[in-house]
Parts: structure tokens; C-alpha cells; sequence
């Protein structure tokens, strides 16, 4: 019974790309990974980070050069990506930690920003250019990933697996400590927990996955650009959070498929979807503070208590 | 998560992979012809593209008859917003879903290179006239693709060549830090030096710089005759209004434009713009047919046609005709088709689309008017020199596009 949304979600996953456009579907299931990867940082452990978007941005020209120029396999230049994101997060999460509040979210924007730089000048980026095109290859030598639909369940298994780990992980007695020090950090200090260590881990994790997600999303458009790594693309991730539902664990799947959808069907009314997504934002903060997922929750919860409460006298 | 679930998940997932009907999205081949407009809604680009040239695709439409295999012409229209990921994904989209069979505009190099694969990949065709990069008819040469109206080589041979001829032979570089700028340096470069000028120093900037005060005092600071400015759209209004300000016009240095529209001399005024030297494909006050397009273009938008705009027109009216002719939207027969005949409208006269689709056509060096001398709105330019298309654009065995057979 406690599966039940999951397994909605799941089936509507799997028949999605035979009514909507399955590129569209595949993109928007990498930026869910992203947003789950940025919630396990933001939503359960409270860390607030503002230069996510590096994470998703290096693993994903990691992917794109190692694929288009030496020709490596898909799977493999994944996982390059995806190690390249995590030492940029271990890095990244080596100098945050230190500091709390403003402070990490002000240190994590400036080493994103450097990121950014690096790659606008770096030579093997393209700059503005991109790197393009970006073969998708074999998966294991064997199958094509060139066909859209091929490609949207393969997008597919890997946000699977992402939301997988993320799932075990705030399950898990070492989530439980995350939580623990996102609610009040001088307790756990005093309970014995080295919370740097737990904290640095967590941001590995997120960076990892945020590379994960990064590497996909190059396969998907066969394009590694800038804008993966820009300012915006962090600013998005947390729109999409907090739409969905901060610390919840389906939340950001919901928020990163209606962002997704906002900046993909609203493009053709051009500078109106950054107004757009402001007015959203500014309701979701205002009206329903908990984000799609959290309010549904709170709802269900009240009607069982009602329930309840009929049902006892 | 149970692991049945997630067993079932894998299986569920490897059974919808080898059953995945690929085919959903087959391309017909029987519908109406349909033409997307690429362009920048609502950036820096819009104005001498954007919206105008949406307008100028539905003028070219409406005058071939609106209907061609006789079925009316569509037309879609998307923003790319600067971006390649976005401007790439709206492009598949559109030849996956939208079954459409050609794009024009897409001003923004970065941008065109990223939809020129997307072309070449699903084979269709594209109509560029937006982007400048010489790239484009060079080493990343599509067999669909036709760069209609100019680019970086054509204009830094003009603007170029005419300027050291006049005696600015020392040049510092304001180069927009993408692809189309360092194509512009580069090409550029390349003509100063073989018209025996020298390049002092060379500065990037970034897209959409708001301040170019810092690059401005670098370029001030080399003691170049010459600022040039490989820069488009609100990047070059920028530097040249800043450049005034600054006082480095009146104190001696010469600002040269590399890429000057007219809707960017509108924007800065005759005042700050004048006496600078620019090269462009068209200008609405040229010959009586390129006033009569204008007039209705003016009608229509309320601004003077740009060259990217006109540009789009022309590629539109073009195409359409060559479809018409084919009986086909095959894209191979179609470019055929658009490869053998001449080019000729209101902007064109016999312009050539070559191998590596390159448009040859002829292209004006202009000057801008002083305040004085104009006598009616948009009276900017004073036509100084026609350049033969054959010297204007770069030699077909010298971009280096495979497609070009060494002979």
C-alpha cells in the first residue's frame, strides 16, 4: 500500500512515450533525477546549494568529449561522468561544509561559477558551441540507443536505478542521522555523529547522481552546451524542488515534470516563460508552502485522521 | 523499495525495449509542406531577426500563392532563446513530431551549429540566415544546408579590406566570446594581414556584456588605428555607444563594424554611428524593387526590413519554388533543384547556391549617413561599393567542406 504512488508513477512512465514526444519524456526524467539528487542534499540533509548545476554540467561534457572524440561507450562515459561529477563534489563539498546557512549557498555558487568560466574558455568545450554531435552508441556494445524510444527507456532504467539509491539512502540508518542533523546539527555533534563526514558524504552522493543525471541528458539531445552549467540551471533545480515538495521523495520527480513542461510547450511565447515560472514560484511559496507532493501528503494524512476519528467513538 | 518490485521493474523495462515500436514516428512524406521559424524572440537577436522575420516567411508564402503541392504552406514558429540544447531539442521536435520539412533563420552561430547537425542527421532542410559563421560552409558542411545571406568571411572581406585600404592598418580586436566571434576575429584577421595591415591585441567579451568599459580601456590603451568589433547585435550597440562615450571616437581611434545591421544603426542613432563603414547583403533604399518589399515589409512590422530578414524571404520564396518544380519534398532532389537554378528576387541577382551551400551573391559596402545628410526616416546608409560575389565569399576549395570534390 505504501508502494502505491510509486508504482502509479512507474506505470505511467512506462506507457508515457507512446503518447508524448519521447525525447521531451526522456529529458524531463533526467532533470527528475536531478532534482531528487539536489533534494537528498537540500530537503534531507539541509544543505541548500546554489552550484548544482557544475555537477550536472561537467559530468555531462565528460560524457560528451569522452563519446564523441575518443568514441568510448555510452555506459562507460557514464560512469566518467559520473566519477568526474562526484571529485568535483568531494572538492566542492571539502571547502562548503565548513560553513552553514548563506554562507554554503554563497560558497557553492562561486565554485560553480568558476566551473562555468572554466568551461566557456576551456578548449575541449566548444565555448558557446557545445560539443555537438554526440554519438549515443551501443549500451554494452549490443544495443542501438539511436532510436528515440530505445533511448527513453534506457533514460529510463538509469533514473530507476538514481532513484533507487536515493530512496535506500534516506532510508537508511545513515539518512536517518542526515536528518537528524538537518533538524538540529549541535545535538548530533553531542550524540557522538562526526556530521562533517556524514555531510561531505551526502554531498558526494548528490554531486554523483547530479552527474548521473548530467550524463544522460547529453545522450538524450546529443549536445553538451553551456547552459548546463549556467547560473539558471541551478536556479531551475530548486524551482523544481520546491514545487514539488521539499524532503519529500516523489516531490521533485512531480516538480522537474512540470517545469520541464512549462519551459518546453511555453517556448514559443519566448520571454513570457521566465515571467511564467516567476508567478508559479511565487504562489507555490506563498499558497502551498509544502510543494505539490508535500500538500497531497498533509491532505491524505488529515483525511485518515478523520477517518480515524469517526471510526473510534 | 521491495526488490519484486524492482525485478519486475527491469523486466518490464527489457520487454518495452525489444518491443519498442520505432517506428511511431516515421517521417510522411505526403502532407503539406510545412516551414519552421527558428529565431530569437525576445533576445538580442530579435530585432534583426525574430518576430520580423516570421513576417517576412509569411510574405514569401503569401506571394508564391500560399499553396504549394497543393496543399497551403504551414508555418511554425519557435524562440531558441540563445540556447543550442533548447534550439536543437525544438528542432527535433519538429521534424519528429511536427513533420517539418525546413527551417530558416536562426540567427546565433552557436546555435545554427547545433540545429546543423540535427539537419544533417534526419536529413532536412535548412534555410540559414540568421547565423554568420563561415563554419557553416566549411569544415561542418551539410548536404541540406544553405547559408542564404552572408558571413563572418564576406563581411570581414568588406568591411576589412576597405578600411586598411584607407589607412587603418593597425586593428585591436572586441571579439564576442563564441564561435561566430572567433570566426569573425579569425577571418578578419586574415585580411587585414594579407592587405598588409597588423593585429595589436585582441580582447573576449562576454555575450550580452552589459559594460564594455574595461575592454573598451584595453583596446584604448594598444594604440590600434582601428577598434574592431567582431561583435552582433545589442553587444555591438554596446561598444559603440560606450566606445563614444568614452571619447575614443573623437580622440582618434576608428571604430569598425564588423557586423553592423541596420536595425542596430537605428538603435544607436546617427549621431554616435556615423562615418562607420559596414558591409551588408541589402538595404531597403537600394533599387525600386527592394522599396516596394520594404514597404510592404514597413507595413506590416513598422521597422525597415534587416538583411537576415529580407534574407528569409528570399530562402523561403526560393525553396518553395524548388519543392513546386521537384513535385517532391525530397530533400536531396529538392536542393538539387535550388542548386541549379539561379537565384533571383528583389535582394538577389543571380545568386548561386554552390556545393557547400554557400549562397554567392553580391554583397554592399556601406557608410552611415551623417544626421545631416539623412533626410527621412531610416535614410542611413550611403552605398560606397558593390562587392562582386565571386571576391566577396571565400573560394569553395578553401573552407575545407568535405562535401567539395578536389578537382
Amino acid at each position: 500500500m505504501k508502494q502505491l504512488p510509486f508504482l502509479i508513477m512507474l506505470a505511467a512512465l512506462l506507457v508515457a512515450p507512446f503518447v508524448v514526444y519521447p525525447l521531451f519524456l526522456a529529458n524531463a526524467l533526467c532533470l527528475a533525477l536531478f532534482a531528487c539528487a539536489f533534494n537528498l542534499l537540500a530537503g534531507y540533509s539541509g544543505l541548500l546549494s546554489f552550484g548544482h548545476s557544475a555537477f550536472l554540467g561537467t559530468a555531462g561534457y565528460i560524457t560528451a568529449y569522452t563519446t564523441k572524440s575518443w568514441g568510448y561507450p555510452p555506459e562507460l562515459a557514464i560512469l566518467l561522468g559520473v566519477a568526474a561529477s562526484s571529485l568535483l563534489g568531494a572538492l566542492f563539498g571539502f571547502l562548503a561544509i565548513r560553513r552553514q546557512g548563506l554562507y554554503f549557498a554563497m560558497v557553492t555558487l562561486a565554485l560553480a561559477q568558476m566551473v562555468y568560466f572554466v568551461c566557456l574558455q576551456a578548449p575541449f568545450t566548444g565555448g558557446e558551441n557545445g560539443i555537438q554531435p554526440v554519438p549515443r552508441g551501443h549500451l554494452f556494445g549490443v544495443i542501438d540507443l539511436s532510436p528515440n524510444m530505445t533511448m527513453y527507456y534506457f533514460a529510463l532504467g538509469i533514473f530507476l536505478i538514481g532513484y533507487g539509491i536515493i530512496y535506500r539512502t534516506i532510508h537508511s540508518p545513515y539518512g536517518r542521522v542526515l536528518k537528524a542533523i538537518s533538524e538540529n546539527e549541535p545535538r548530533a555533534v553531542s550524540l557522538g555523529y562526526r556530521v562533517d563526514q556524514y555531510k561531505l558524504l551526502a554531498f558526494v552522493l548528490s554531486a554523483g547522481l547530479s552527474g548521473l543525471a548530467g550524463s544522460t541528458k547529453v545522450l538524450v539531445y546529443q549536445l553538451g552546451s553551456l547552459a548546463d552549467v549556467s547560473f539558471g540551471t541551478s536556479g531551475e533545480v530548486l524551482l523544481m524542488v520546491l514545487i514539488g515538495g521539499l524532503g519529500t521523495v516523489m516531490g521533485p520527480v512531480i516538480g522537474a515534470f512540470i517545469v520541464a513542461t512549462m519551459v518546453n510547450y511555453l517556448a514559443q511565447y519566448g520571454s513570457w516563460v521566465t515571467v511564467i515560472q516567476g508567478v508559479i514560484f511565487v504562489v507555490c511559496v506563498l499558497i502551498f508552502r509544502r510543494g505539490v507532493a508535500g500538500e497531497a501528503m498533509a491532505l491524505a494524512r488529515r483525511w485518515r485522521l478523520r477517518a480515524g476519528a469517526v471510526a473510534k467513538p | 523499495m521491495k526488490i519484486k518490485a524492482l525485478m519486475a521493474t527491469a523486466v518490464g523495462i527489457g520487454l518495452a525495449v525489444a518491443f519498442a515500436p520505432n517506428g511511431v514516428f516515421a517521417q510522411s512524406n505526403d502532407g503539406p509542406v510545412k516551414i519552421g521559424v527558428l529565431s530569437d524572440m525576445s533576445g538580442l537577436y530579435a530585432d534583426l531577426g525574430g518576430p520580423g522575420s516570421v513576417e517576412a516567411a509569411k510574405m514569401a508564402i503569401e506571394d508564391i500563392g500560399g499553396k504549394v503541392l497543393g496543399k497551403p504552406v504551414e508555418i511554425v514558429t519557435g524562440d531558441h532563446q540563445n540556447k543550442p540544447d533548447v534550439g536543437a531539442n525544438i528542432t527535433r521536435q519538429w521534424f519528429d513530431v511536427d513533420k517539418v520539412d525546413a527551417i530558416t533563420d536562426v540567427p546565433n552561430s552557436g546555435v545554427a551549429l547545433a540545429v546543423n547537425e540535427v539537419g544533417r542527421e534526419k536529413n532536412k532542410i535548412m534555410l540559414f540566415s540568421g547565423p554568420a559563421a563561415s563554419d557553416l560552409t566549411g569544415e561542418k558542411c551539410s548536404p541540406t544546408t544553405a547559408h542564404w545571406t552572408y558571413d563572418t568571411y564576406a563581411l570581414a572581406n568588406g568591411t576589412g579590406a576597405a578600411v586598411v585600404k584607407s589607412g587603418g592598418n593597425t586593428w585591436f580586436f572586441l571579439t564576442a566570446d563564441y564561435a561566430f566571434g572567433a570566426a569573425l576575429e579569425r577571418d578578419t584577421t586574415n585580411v587585414v594581414k594579407a592587405n598588409g595591415g597588423t593585429v595589436v591585441g585582441s580582447v573576449r567579451t562576454p555575450l550580452n556584456a552589459p559594460d564594455f568599459s574595461s575592454f573598451l580601456l584595453q583596446a584604448q590603451a594598444s594604440k590600434a588605428k582601428i577598434i574592431g568589433l567582431a561583435n552582433a547585435g545589442g553587444d555591438t550597440i554596446n561598444s559603440i555607444k560606450q566606445a563614444s562615450e568614452f571619447g575614443i571616437t573623437s580622440s582618434g581611434q576608428k571604430l569598425a563594424g564588423l557586423l553592423v545591421f541596420i536595425t542596430d544603426v537605428n538603435s544607436i542613432g546617427l549621431q554616435t554611428a556615423q562615418g562607420l563603414q559596414l558591409t551588408e547583403a541589402f538595404y531597403w533604399d537600394q533599387t525600386d524593387e527592394t522599396r516596394a518589399f520594404s514597404k510592404k515589409f514597413l507595413e506590416r512590422v513598422k521597422h525597415q526590413p534587416s538583411m537576415v530578414q529580407a534574407g528569409v524571404y528570399s530562402a523561403v520564396r526560393h525553396y518553395l519554388k524548388a519543392v513546386e518544380a521537384v513535385g517532391s519534398k525530397d530533400s536531396a532532389k529538392v536542393m538539387a533543384k535550388m542548386r541549379e537554378t539561379p537565384i533571383n528576387d528583389f535582394m538577389t541577382k543571380n545568386g548561386k547556391l554552390r556545393e557547400d551551400g554557400r549562397v554567392v551573391r553580391d554583397m554592399y559596402l556601406f557608410e552611415v549617413k551623417a544626421p545631416k545628410d539623412s533626410k527621412a526616416p531610416w535614410d542611413y546608409y550611403k552605398q560606397i561599393q558593390t562587392i562582386p560575389g565571386e571576391q566577396a565569399f571565400r573560394p569553395m576549395d578553401q573552407g575545407g567542406c568535405p562535401l567539395v570534390k578536389k578537382g
